[in-house]
């Protein structure tokens, strides 16, 4: 489905050359999910932009079934069947959720069907529809309906950055049921940005990018003990510095 | 030409044909058509070319249709419309006025409308202008409202510049009685070389009266905006004032929002924006699929809608 190969992501700063993206490859593979986690600053935000096209490499290829898309702007890309769900969502004044599911779908919704996309985020109430996606949303209300606008949309390859950012305890419950369906049975491809055990839980495969490289990557079961095994050392040494201090 | 004057109907008022209830066409300076009803009453002025429309108290649910179309160039039009809404009453009054000049001179029209909203009324008043034509002519549209609420009653303005008008001045001001409260949402673009100038001044008399102005525009190409809304709080009063403006090209905007307490109670706010379509909501629509243009075009008509 999607290859990078050998992606460099360089910026320039008052220091020098800064490489956000070293010379990172990966394959996504047709209907599998794959959770991109780690530290923050390691860039995985940025490659997710890579892939969208809104930023772009200053070294290697990208290719999507069998193309290179390097080139390719964010629309063409949108086109061909890749979509991205913002970290942090724009806001829009006179845009209704209702028009930016749709404008997202492609196509008119029935409120049903709208409802659905709402539902599985933890916004079911129909109220919602005819609300402008502008400052009296929430944050987190903005959020989960840049998710549902993903998952209405429903390209071949969907990519969620940081989904469970500002997202309260029960909504999240049902957004990790939404995606553990996105699995089931699809042929379409699922990149995740997380930190959060549950949905890293739910992947094929897992990357841990750290430093703009991938550390590890590989099937779900070789690398999640790992993952929970450094996670909690982490923590103990962590409780071990304050219980000195 | 018909069919000229029908788009004109159909852009301004949504009319696809003559309108069920009251109403009163004006075209080129002159009536084109007039119902009154039961309910609502439409007459000539004595002495000034215009209307008096009385709604009696206690109507609800009726609508009154009183658009404007100017086909003629250099025809300077201006009617005085007085509109008197009896007690207790809630109706909807649909304004607004269509300019197709394909001559070399200007077409005018300025409307002076006076509204005298009775005691617990509600009106909804909905004014659209719009311009068009392949004239080099101007398109000029002069309109001012006088708002007159008294005690409890309710009144919603929506005025609107679709496009085309080369150059309007609005005047729009109104006296609130207690507990009357107001809704204006005023919303414009202009493109080219057009100016739009649009001065507001709402004066909150009456305890517990409220006002909440809304002005969003949109100047492309190089045209010019200037907008001052000024709520005047002369009892105990809230107004909220809000100008939001998408700049495009070189349009030049100006927003000048003023605020006037002349009463310890009284609680006016105002926020006033001015800015490029921000590039996040590009991204945002092109990872949909859009192009920049697309993008745009949605952002913008989101904005006035």
């Amino acid at each position: 489905m999607l290859t990078l190969q050998n992606i460099s992501f360089q910026v320039d700063s008052p220091d020098g050359t800064v490489g956000i993206v070293r010379d990172l490859s990966l394959t996504v593979e047709a209907g599998k999910l794959l959770v991109i986690t780690g530290p923050n600053g390691g860039g995985k935000s940025t490659l997710a932009k890579l892939i969208m096209g809104i930023e772009k490499p200053t070294g290697g290829k990208i290719i999507y079934e069998g193309r290179d898309i390097t080139g390719l702007s964010i629309t063409e890309r949108a086109r061909i069947g890749i979509g991205y769900a913002f970290q942090q969502p724009p806001r829009f004044k006179g845009v209704t959720v209702r028009k930016l599911l749709e404008l997202s779908r492609g196509e008119e919704m029935s409120d049903d069907a709208l409802c659905k996309y709402l539902s599985g985020v933890g916004l079911c109430s129909r109220e919602y529809l005819g609300r402008e996606v502008d400052g009296s949303l929430s944050g987190g209300e903005l959020k989960r309906i840049e998710i549902a606008s993903l998952m209405a949309r429903a390209p071949k390859l969907s990519i969620y950055d940081e989904p469970e950012a500002g997202i309260d305890l029960w909504s999240f419950a049902m957004l990790v049921d939404s995606f553990s369906a996105l699995r089931t049975g699809s042929d379409k491809s699922v990149v995740i940005i997380s930190h959060q055990e549950r949905i890293i839980r739910l992947a094929d495969e897992i990357a841990i990018i750290a430093d703009g490289r991938i550390q590890k990557m590989g099937p779900r079961d070789e690398i999640l003990p790992d993952l929970l095994g450094e996670v909690s050392d982490v923590c103990c040494m962590e409780k071990k510095e304050a219980a000195r201090v | 030409m018909n069919t000229v004057v029908d788009n004109l109907l159909k852009t301004i008022a949504d009319l696809d044909s003559k309108p069920t209830g009251a109403y009163n066409i004006r075209s080129n300076g002159s009536g084109a058509g007039r119902r009154s009803t039961e309910n609502i009453v439409i007459e000539s002025k004595k002495d000034l070319p215009g209307i008096d429309i009385t709604i009696k108290p206690g109507t609800k649910g009726e609508t009154v249709y009183i658009p404007v179309v100017v086909t003629a160039a250099g025809l300077i039009d201006m009617v005085y419309n007085d509109f008197y809404i009896g007690e207790g009453a809630d109706v909807v009054i649909v304004a607004g006025c269509g300019i197709h000049n394909d001559g070399c001179e200007d077409s005018r029209h300025d409307g002076i409308h006076r509204f005298f909203i009775g005691k617990n009324a509600r009106l909804k008043y909905v004014e659209k202008h719009y311009g068009e034509g392949t004239g080099t002519g101007a398109r000029i549209l002069n309109p001012t409202t006088e708002v007159t609420m008294e005690e409890g009653s309710y009144c919603e303005m929506e005025m609107v510049q679709i496009a085309g008008v080369n150059s309007t001045v609005r005047e729009t001001s109104a006296h609130l009685g207690k507990n009357a409260k107001m809704m204006v949402m005023e919303r414009l673009m202009t493109h080219d070389k057009q100016v739009a100038h649009s001065n507001m001044k709402i004066n909150l008399d009456g305890e517990g009266s409220s006002v909440q102005i809304i002005s969003r525009s949109v100047g492309r190409d190089e045209s010019e905006q200037l907008f001052h809304p000024d709520a005047v709080g002369n009892a105990a009063c809230r107004a909220h004032i809000q100008c939001d403006s998408i700049l495009m090209d070189h349009a030049k905007i100006s927003s000048i929002p003023q605020i006037t307490a002349n009463h310890p109670d009284a609680q006016i706010v105002h926020e006033a924006a001015i800015g490029r379509i921000n590039n996040e909501q590009l991204l945002k629509l092109e990872t949909l699929g859009m192009t920049e243009e697309e993008a745009e075009a949605i952002i913008v008509e989101a904005f006035l809608s």
